[in-house]
């Protein structure tokens, strides 16, 4: 019988961490099951509330920006289409996003009593928006469906954009969920940036209506103004506007936030039982 | 075979006495002193930082199959050294040589939640503690059966009686197969007859070769599990041994008579944000000119604290321990609004009430009924000595409390023979 023999020293955990981080993928999916079980507990609608929010805030978009605002659509796509997929691809960084960031302070009471690589609670909320993202791609297809709407073959580059997006939350949520740690003003902050972002992201409208202006290029440096058109690209087809360019912006800011988070993460979490 | 080696660990906490709870400093205030403090240099008392070893330079090493009590005093050191054992903090120097998979229990039902099942609870606590998925399975029926939950176990766990909580809790970490099992101030909850079960569950894992260290005040469960102890004291492990040994120089040593402890000025004083402790004093009224206490003598407590906040709801609660770590009561003062000042209470002990041995007082000071501003722990610790007349017998007399009780002996009928 072999014993495993570990020495326990300072810089222990450090030297172990991505081995470890292996080895707790079983308990990265129960934290995941967890909080998708949990969340809808005692509530009658239970997983039906995925699909109702983002339907009921297409309807009400719709109303305001098309009917009210008379905003025009990008040709050849339907306007509800067009604010669905933003939705849908908005709602899977912003879920993300705001869940990384509360995932320590959340799952407090392990931090304080059991050892195990911490970036795991992070991860576990990104399966857990992955998980939602899926039903409301579903709802997603079926609505494009019934407008007779089939997506194109540029879906094939969907995983791509997903996979974006997916950094994007993890890069500034690590970042949040550090702070969090010790200022407890990320839970009033967090909110209010997700509410900032659905307008100044190209959600409810064509990011198209913005070209030729002189801010454009300022737009543009939001990393997920190329993953939301990007996205809607790929559903809707070559009418959807989608300047390849926001692209580079969006890949090169996320991933050197990505990295600098996922550092910063790293080293800060030896303290996070000594201040949380 | 060693299974635990310890190599001269030491743990450093820096302690900030700008910023003496860092929990209650939202942003804005940290920006503001980060900024003062940039420009006022010379206020250097205020930025002071504290070193505090909550170890210092420990060596030990465990062999196979002990079973490892751990006794000392709040803040020995104790805690540190199982969250260190336990990888949730590092040593700041040295080492420890761990052979085999530790398993550690700080806490009864770690990361249970409420909402869910006992089935899903059993599924995510096992996870969290290490088990796989199959080990689980594999032990799902004997953790059910142990713990005795076998009808609510498709119910939430919000649902269970406390008892209930603490039986599946203990059930899963007592079947974590582990090498070396650690276990912290955890059977302090639950009912005599589970502890029990519990502990005779420590017993035969030690049995079949596996390795306990067991942290608790209660010396009773320390002397009854394990079969030898370490006595840890301001950092530093002062003794390890057989079992009765260290718990009876432990004994011997912390029983000193404390009656009286008192602070100049709130900031140099015991307390938080809201509240320092300025004054604790028990008074015996003594019989007589030997002034020892015995069961006969009455004490009053004297109990005083600044409170720094206008307005506040508080209320005291006060426990008195057995030198066993058992609480023999608790009482608490009713709860009403304070001005900003001292604040002082006075509890009445009478006498002909406890029985001879050793005992502590620790005060709690509450806000709104439900808040713990401040704990202050084993702040008032003294000796009642025996006295007995008129009893023709000398043992150790039984029992927490040596009541005056009118218990009275009679003759109620007297049996006609004739």
């Amino acid at each position: 019988m072999g014993v495993q023999e570990t020495k326990i020293e300072a810089g222990y955990a450090a030297k172990n961490y991505w081995r470890d981080l292996l080895n707790n993928t079983e308990l990265l999916v129960i934290l995941a099951k967890r909080d998708i079980s949990v969340r809808y507990k005692q509530t009658f609608l239970g997983m039906g509330w995925v699909v109702l929010r983002p339907f009921a805030t297409t309807m009400v978009m719709v109303f305001v920006f098309s009917y009210i605002a008379k905003l025009k659509s990008d040709p050849g796509v339907p306007y509800p289409l067009m604010v669905l997929s933003g939705i849908t691809i908005w709602t899977f960084f912003s879920n993300t996003f705001a869940q990384v960031s509360v995932s320590i302070l959340y799952n407090s009471n392990l931090v304080t009593k059991v050892y195990f690589p911490r970036l795991l609670m992070p991860l576990s909320s990104v399966v857990v928006g992955l998980v939602d993202f899926l039903v409301t791609f579903g709802l997603y297809i079926a609505i494009a469906t019934w407008y007779q709407h089939p997506p194109t073959a540029n879906i094939l580059y969907l995983p791509l954009f997903v996979i974006l997006s997916l950094m994007a939350s993890l890069a500034f949520g690590l970042f949040f969920a550090v702070i969090n740690v010790r200022f407890r003003d990320v839970a009033q902050l967090i909110p209010f940036l997700v509410q900032i972002g659905f307008y100044i992201c190209p959600i409810a409208y064509s990011s198209s209506l913005g070209q030729g202006e002189w801010w454009y290029k300022y737009y543009t440096l939001n990393p997920l103004v190329g993953i939301i058109d990007g996205f809607r690209w790929c559903l809707l087809g070559e009418g959807a506007y989608f300047n390849p360019n926001s692209l580079i912006a969006s890949v090169v800011v996320v991933s050197l936030f990505l990295v600098f988070s996922v550092y910063y993460f790293k080293r800060e979490e030896r303290s996070f039982v000594d201040h949380i | 075979m060693q299974v635990i080696t310890a190599e001269n660990v030491s743990k450093k906490y820096i302690i900030d006495h700008k910023r003496k709870s860092v929990k209650n400093l939202d942003l804005k205030q940290t920006i503001t002193q980060k900024i003062k403090g940039f420009w006022d240099k010379s206020d250097g008392e205020n930025t002071e930082k504290e070193e505090f070893w909550a170890l210092k330079g420990v060596d030990f090493s465990i062999n196979q199959g002990d079973r490892i009590g751990i006794v000392g005093h709040n803040g020995a050191g104790k805690s540190t050294l199982l969250k260190i054992l336990s990888k949730i903090t590092e040593p700041t120097t040295g080492s420890i040589t761990v052979r085999g998979r530790v398993a550690s229990l700080l806490e009864v039902g770690t990361g249970f939640h409420p909402e869910l099942t006992g089935r899903e609870n059993i599924f995510l606590n096992g996870a969290i503690l290490g088990m796989r998925k199959e080990e689980i399975r594999k032990h799902f029926d004997t953790i059910v059966d142990f713990a005795g939950v076998e009808k609510f176990l498709d119910t939430p766990v919000k649902r269970y009686s406390s008892g209930m909580y603490v039986r599946l809790g203990f059930a899963i970490a007592a079947h974590l197969n582990p090498e070396i099992l650690i276990i912290d101030e955890v059977l302090a909850v639950g009912d005599a007859e589970f502890q029990k079960k519990c502990l005779g569950n420590m017993r035969e894992l030690a049995d079949s070769g596996r390795t306990i260290l067991f942290v608790s005040h209660n010396l009773t469960a320390i002397q009854a599990l394990c079969n030898k102890a370490m006595y840890f004291e301001k950092g530093q492990l002062l003794m390890q041994g057989e079992t009765n040994h260290v718990v009876t120089s432990y004994l011997s040593r912390v029983s000193k008579t404390a009656l009286k402890q008192t602070w100049e000025a709130p900031a140099t004083a015991p307390g938080g944000d809201q509240v320092r402790v300025k004054r604790i004093e028990l008074e015996p009224q003594y019989k007589d000119a030997l002034q020892h206490i015995d069961i006969r003598t009455s004490m009053k407590l004297h109990f005083e604290f600044w409170n720094m906040e206008d307005g506040a709801k508080l209320n005291l609660s006060l426990h008195l321990f057995a030198f066993t770590g058992e609480c023999v009561f608790n009482v608490g003062t009713s709860s009403r609004a304070f001005e900003q000042g001292v604040v002082a209470a006075t509890l009445d002990i009478p006498g002909h009430f406890l029985n001879d041995g050793s005992y502590s007082i620790s005060v709690m000071i509450v806000k709104d009924t439900s808040t713990v501003l401040y704990n202050l722990e084993e702040a008032i610790s003294f000796d009642i000595e025996d006295h007995r007349v008129g009893v023709t017998w000398y043992d150790k007399w039984p029992g927490y409390v040596r009541p005056n009780l009118n218990f009275e002996i009679y003759q109620a009928e007297i049996a006609v023979n004739d």
